[in-house]
């Protein structure tokens, strides 16, 4: 029993939040690009947040169910459907045996995740369920699905006395993701080790102008649209950067490193993003318009820290639910 | 103290931070940097989540959440770190320097893998064979891996073999051998690259099904030695 791919999307492959511990030998982190997403949709279904969850980019692979699971989706919204019928984001839903998952029509956002609570049944490379593509490992076969890939479920559930007859049953509970619907389109930077490096003003420029996802975004990083100037070209020995770096480029754009960055680099790291704010970004593709706005470390810390005790309400909360969920219904019997 | 005038504490995002030695390429700087990390590898730093050797700095990634639970609430994570980072660096790291492995990597410099030694050859007024010897004859040290899984950066080559990347990045097989400007290094991976490519090792220098995946590390001394094309064919096929 397991899940089958019957059609390929362009680039859906299975994270986690990250494979930490190895980029002293170059193996870079990886990992869910939108790790709040991942986390969110993981504590719906009742699994831990560090669970392998799928990432899907639209056109998204479309998905057999072989056996009764319970699942969710959050992040981008992608009109996910379940036999062609409408399941809602940030909703744990239970499928029937034998139902496919769509996604049919791109509305918001950029990256969709799936959490399943049959969970994957896949081998973790160097800790971390994560796909490194690059190098061919980690994930299933270290790549993007494929048409007729099967991965098999690591558990089974039975539902039969929550579906009836029905193809799915939508449970009556929504995760709270309100931070990030809040209108901070603006998105918080720290200045970095090399911002000096920039003249007053471009300094002025990037907190002040738009500055548009140009079409060079990927896993990667983002190249942004709207050019700063340095003071001085300046030569730099590779040195760390990670997931937020902002460096600037020779012809004096920006690029703003994502999830598969490498462990190092030459350009200046005039800034980088709250990683709290990492998650809004991710949801970014080419064409759309952000603004920065200017913090410091003291404040991204804090914006972490709210964000994680946000994490952790809902995770009890999910808990709750599903328990309670079960209880009742066994209860009725 | 002489440490104490030498680096400077910097953050890399919320989560991480540089100690940073200075912005060079330097044997002694990066000697430094090793035996920090090494020492940080073998006594981590409450809240650590890794430390990882670059040129002339250590970032080292900590668990915000975790620390902001274990330090009293009115103090910053950040400035905690800053603390604690400053306290350590008041470590004598003097006497903990290791006998760097030495690492003998065979190389097939044929015309069929060594794509740029013919420009080479052209720029720098030698030929194939002073160009090999040059590039063979002494003893590398491996400051850092980056880039890709296992790409190692290594110098420095001799002077009269120093070549700058080229403009635009081609496609590069695994295994290859190039240089850029005074590094040498080798491409582990199929990947796009600048390096301007003298050869080929058999060698597989990352190897994701072996608990230990890449074949060299930071702080590494690497000798290269040539090889023949059929030594390079029967090693793909025979020895492990």
């Amino acid at each position: 029993m397991s899940l089958k791919i019957i059609k390929a999307g362009v680039l859906d492959t299975i994270q986690d939040l990250g494979r930490y511990g190895f980029q002293y030998l170059g193996i870079n982190p990886g990992g869910a690009m939108d790790r709040f997403a991942a986390q969110v949709v993981n504590m719906l279904v009742g699994n831990a947040s560090c669970e392998a969850v799928v990432e899907l980019h639209f056109p998204s692979s479309i998905f057999l169910f072989e056996q009764e699971t319970m699942i969710a989706v959050g992040g981008a919204d992608f009109s996910a459907t379940i036999n062609g019928e409408d399941i809602p984001l940030w909703q744990p839903v239970i499928i029937a045996k034998n139902s496919i998952l769509q996604f049919e029509k791109w509305k918001k956002g950029a990256r969709c995740y799936l959490a399943i609570r049959e969970k994957l049944a896949i081998q973790k490379w160097l800790g971390s369920y994560c796909t490194n593509i690059k190098a061919t490992t980690g994930g299933f076969n270290g790549r993007a699905f494929q048409k007729n890939d099967e991965i098999s479920l690591k558990e089974r559930n039975e539902y039969k006395c929550f579906l009836k007859d029905k193809d799915f049953v939508i449970l009556p509970w929504q995760a709270d993701i309100g931070w990030k619907e809040t209108p901070i389109d603006r998105i918080a930077v720290v200045p970095g080790n090399e911002w000096e490096l920039l003249t007053k003003e471009s300094r002025k420029k990037i907190f002040r102008d738009f500055f548009v996802i140009g079409s060079l975004a990927d896993r990667m990083g983002y190249r942004l649209q709207g050019t700063l100037i340095a003071k001085q070209n300046c030569e730099l020995v590779s040195s760390i950067v990670s997931f937020g770096t902002i460096q600037l480029l020779p012809n004096g754009e920006l690029i703003v490193l994502m999830a598969d960055h490498q462990t190092a680099g030459g350009y200046p790291r005039i800034a980088y993003v709250a990683s709290a704010h990492l998650p809004l970004l991710a949801q970014k593709q080419p064409g759309d318009k952000i603004r920065f706005r200017f913090t410091n470390q003291e404040h991204a810390e804090e914006l972490l820290f709210l964000q994680q005790q946000h994490l952790l309400q809902l995770q009890d909360a999910c808990k709750f639910r599903l328990e309670e969920f079960y209880n009742t219904v066994h209860g009725g019997h | 103290m002489e440490n104490s005038a030498s680096y400077k504490i910097h953050f890399i995002n919320d989560s991480a931070v540089a100690i940073d030695f200075g912005n060079v390429i330097d044997r002694e700087i990066n000697a430094k940097v090793i035996t920090l990390f090494n020492y940080l590898t073998q006594h981590p730093i409450e809240g650590m989540i890794e430390a990882i050797p670059a040129y002339s700095s250590v970032a080292i990634y900590f668990d915000i959440p975790l620390l902001r639970k274990k330090i009293s609430s009115h103090k910053k994570v950040y400035e905690w770190i800053q603390n604690k980072l400053n306290q350590l660096m008041l470590t004598e790291f003097a006497g903990l320097q290791t006998i760097p492995d030495l690492i003998r990597i065979p190389v097939c410099y044929d015309n069929d893998f060594a794509i740029d030694l013919p420009w080479i050859a052209e720029q720098k007024s030698l030929t194939g064979e002073e160009i090999i010897h040059l590039h063979s004859s002494r003893q590398y040290h491996v400051y850092m891996l980056g880039f890709l899984p296992g790409f190692s950066y290594m110098g420095e080559v001799d002077q009269r073999i120093v070549v700058p990347r080229k403009p635009e990045p081609q496609s590069i097989l695994a295994g290859s051998v190039g240089i850029a400007g005074k590094q040498t290094g080798i491409y582990p991976l199929n990947s796009p690259g600048g390096w301007q490519i003298i050869g080929r090792t058999p060698l597989k220098m990352f190897d994701q099904n072996k608990a230990e995946p890449c074949l060299l590390k930071a702080g590494d001394s690497v000798e290269f030695y040539s090889i023949t094309k059929d030594e390079f064919e029967n090693y793909q096929s025979g020895s492990a």
